[in-house]
């Protein structure tokens, strides 16, 4: 089902910020590096790649469609987001089956039956604009999402679930932030909210609707992000351990394995790691807590024999 | 800017990446929106406009490198050793010719260094992670070793080789490792100076052992720093190649195809890592669109008592007809694969993508050959990576029946006699290979006999039509029987036809 997630503003220190709202040429950032800094103060650390685009998302008014390996942070991208704009999150998981009820509106057909009984000897035309009004829509998040005066971010979460048809459902509200009821007219935004999708990739997506969006691949981070995530993400953590981790994870995703460790296994692990009280990772602790990194039995194995150092050669 | 941007576009989609008309629209608009100064935003920001796919992200980045390559300022080599400095403006561009390399180090470098002396700063800049120096190395090392020359048509690949081969990096890295772990011993022996310039020591400061753990790990830091030096010379041979022969024809001689384009039959080593790194995905993608067409692709006749039951909710009136979903029946596949040299890559992406989407299907067997032919399909079971079985055919399975060579008669017949019985009307065979027979009998009534019994026989050929029946081939002498001949030599051709069997 829908979630919308109230997580209002969580740090609501950040000034720069523009609380007041777009008028088209108003901005809510006014350089990549405020976005990464931004990012940085809700515990997000952003790459260059990162913060580029949601910069650019910002300023173009276009959707961002996130996509990359399974935990590597592309859903806390945009809940980071919501809480630096302190802007309401309004997600929408995709499933397949999602269809246009479920994602944008639905009239309350209930409720209109029941009004159309109490009110036995109305004209039917007075009665028809009355059940196709406001009062008998439920709106869906993506209707909430567009119609929302206060600042949103709109959440897509893994839009590669629901079937091709029904992408289409997506492509008004993100060209033309619009939504069109027959009964009702359109619904513009009235403020243009951002946008994100993720996606898994267990399929392509259209064409119609890549077009539309700025594309950005969140890969695993490199040594020195990693690790600096490790800091920040694990309380606790002393510095040579979250360096150890984070070699010990980049070791481990060289080897030629099924599911490399993502970037929230990693961090689990670190947190695990810290709750056992654990100065310096060796061989045998590492191999003891694998399986918090790795998901696969033929992974775990073959990592902990890597560690463990057996073949000198590799 | 916007020419260049033009062209870049127009490369792009010579890489074959589609952009489309607006995606050109937005990259130019977000132009304006970013610091121009700064490459690295640039590199994202027409990144995200213009490619939507991470598959492609490879080819654009080459692309980037080259369109838009930094003219770099001739100060770079900031704090090196005395004469460091004399190559920051390597003369590297059009001046600079043949005489490059005869004199070595005599023209742009002035008193050069020796190679013992790169070697030595190499050494250093690896241990110290220095970004700087590196970028320093590598130019050095680029002007002494490329060789390169005005004016030849060669990619970097060449220059690149030559350099590497000279810094021999592998020794290198040996003597890193050996360095540390003498470094780690004197410290067990109590001699307690941290181990040096290294800021990042891997090594936590109690247990004294080195262990083969951060051995390894050691090993990997190295092995990435080497790899960033690796990078940095081939973006110092680019940048020099650009300079001398113009983006647009060094993109050109640059351009590599996109993994699900790469011919399997001649892929390199390099091209077979990838494609084999695709390959996953790709058969991911493939069992989930097939599971899903299976699922919802139509609709059965109405379904009486369900709609009655349902209508119960809205009082009676059957809002909501219900249908009976058609339960299609999955065909079983037979796959007679020729494994011999000249078409064995081609044989195990395919064996590797039927059996990985073998979901799909209600029966898969697979059979291969070289002029033996062996059933393989039990190496399938079990396993959850059919990489491995793929890899055991090789070793176990049994092709050999008189000198190794492609026999298709002979394979075919004995296949005839021993498993033609258990083709049914239900199986499609796919028979795969290049139909190069060496010059022996084709016995292509076999084809037909299968062709009698079972539903489809289709051929896959990863040859190029063009090549067909030239010299020993005879695909059309089995193309007789088939229902169709198909040419799939790339992924894309591969996975085209494979969705279209189930």
């Amino acid at each position: 089902m829908t979630v919308s997630d109230p997580t209002r503003g969580g740090t609501g220190q950040d000034e720069t910020i523009t609380s007041g709202f777009p008028v088209p040429d108003e901005y809510r950032f006014r350089s990549i590096d405020q976005v990464r800094s931004g990012l940085a103060s809700v515990h997000y650390l952003a790459d260059d790649g990162i913060a580029g685009v949601v910069y650019l998302a910002d300023h173009l008014a276009k959707p961002v469609l996130v996509e990359g390996p399974a935990g590597t942070g592309k859903t806390e991208l945009a809940k980071s987001v919501a809480r630096l704009t302190g802007g309401r999150l309004i997600r929408l998981q995709c499933y397949e089956g999602l269809d246009e009820s479920k994602a944008l509106y639905e009239w309350n057909y209930k409720k209109q039956l029941l009004r159309i009984q109490a009110d036995q000897g109305q004209d039917w035309r007075e009665l028809e604009d009355d059940i196709f009004s406001e009062e008998f829509l439920l709106t869906r998040p993506l209707l909430e999402a567009i119609r929302s005066t206060e600042p949103v971010v709109l959440l897509v979460d893994e839009v590669d679930r629901v079937e091709l048809e029904t992408e289409a459902l997506l492509l008004e509200i993100l060209s033309e932030y619009q939504v069109s009821i027959p009964e009702l007219g359109t619904v513009r935004a009235s403020r243009i909210p951002l946008v994100f999708l993720t996606s898994n990739n267990t399929r392509e997506l259209s064409e119609a609707l890549k077009r539309r969006c700025l594309y950005l691949h969140i890969d695993y981070p490199d040594l020195d992000r990693e690790r600096a995530i490790i800091e920040t993400r694990v309380a606790g953590i002393s510095e040579v351990l979250a360096d150890q981790v984070a070699r010990i994870v980049r070791s481990i995703r060289t080897l030629d394995l099924k599911k490399d460790p993502s970037v929230s296994e990693t961090l689990d692990w670190a947190r695990t790691l810290v709750l056992l009280g654990v100065q310096s990772v060796d061989a045998e602790r590492a191999r003891d807590t694998l399986h918090i990194l790795l998901k696969y039995q033929s992974d775990i194995d073959r990592a902990a024999k890597e560690l463990a150092g057996v073949d000198e050669t590799s | 800017m916007l020419d260049l941007l033009a062209g870049f576009v127009a490369e792009l989609r010579a890489n074959g990446i589609p952009v489309s008309l607006t995606e050109h629209l937005d990259a130019a608009e977000a132009l304006g929106h970013v610091p121009l100064e700064d490459r690295q935003a640039l590199k994202y920001t027409l990144g995200a406009s213009l490619v939507k796919s991470s598959a492609h992200w490879r080819a654009y980045e080459t692309a980037f490198e080259i369109y838009f390559s930094t003219r770099v300022p001739g100060t770079g080599t900031e704090g090196l050793s005395a004469d460091g400095g004399g190559s920051g403006d390597p003369s590297a561009g059009s001046t600079r010719g043949g005489d490059g390399q005869g004199p070595g180090t005599g023209s742009g470098s002035g008193e050069g260094m020796t190679p013992t002396e790169l070697a030595d700063l190499l050494y250093k800049a690896l241990l110290g992670s220095n970004d700087a120096m590196m970028t320093a190395v590598a130019r050095q090392a680029v002007s002494r070793y490329a060789g390169m020359e005005a004016g030849r048509p060669v990619g970097g690949t060449y220059y690149l080789y030559r350099t590497l081969r000279n810094l021999d990096l592998d020794t290198v890295l040996d003597r890193l490792i050996a360095e540390a772990r003498a470094g780690a011993s004197r410290r067990l022996d109590g001699a307690g100076e941290r181990l040096s310039d290294r800021p990042e020591d891997p090594l936590p400061d109690d247990p004294p052992p080195f262990t083969t753990l951060e051995e390894r790990l050691l090993r990997d830091e190295y092995q990435s720093r080497i790899e960033r030096l690796r990078k940095e010379i081939e973006d110092e041979i680019r940048r020099r190649l650009v300079e001398d022969r113009g983006r647009e024809a060094l993109a050109k001689s640059i351009r590599k195809p996109l993994p699900e384009d790469i011919d399997v039959m001649h892929a390199t080593r390099d091209e077979l890592v990838a494609l084999r790194k695709s390959l996953r995905p790709l058969s991911r993608k493939l069992a989930v669109r097939l599971a899903r067409k299976r699922r919802h692709g139509r609709r059965g006749p109405l379904d009486f008592r369900s709609t009655v039951r349902h209508s119960l909710a809205t009082g009676g009136v059957p809002l909501e007809p219900k249908f009976r979903y058609p339960r299609p029946s999955k065909p079983e596949i037979l796959v007679i694969a020729d494994i011999s040299g000249s078409v064995a890559s081609f044989a195990r992406f395919t064996l590797h993508l039927v059996h990985a989407i073998s979901t799909q299907f209600s029966k898969v067997r697979s059979f291969v050959f070289i002029d033996g032919i062996d059933e393989v399909t039990s190496f399938f079971d079990g396993v959850d990576d059919p990489a491995d079985a793929v890899q055991r055919i090789n070793t176990e399975a049994d092709v050999i029946w008189v000198d190794g060579h492609s026999d298709y008669g002979h394979a075919l017949m004995v296949f005839w006699e021993r498993w033609g019985e258990e083709i049914t009307p239900r199986t499609s065979v796919l028979l795969l290979g290049d139909a190069r027979n060496n010059y022996h009998a084709s016995q292509s009534w076999v084809v037909k006999a299968i062709a009698g019994r079972a539903r489809h026989v289709y051929w896959l050929n990863p040859e190029p039509e063009s090549y067909w029946d030239s010299g020993d081939s005879i695909v059309s002498e089995y193309a007789n029987h088939c229902d169709t001949v198909v040419e799939c030599r790339t992924l894309r051709q591969l996975e085209r036809f494979v969705g279209e069997l189930a």
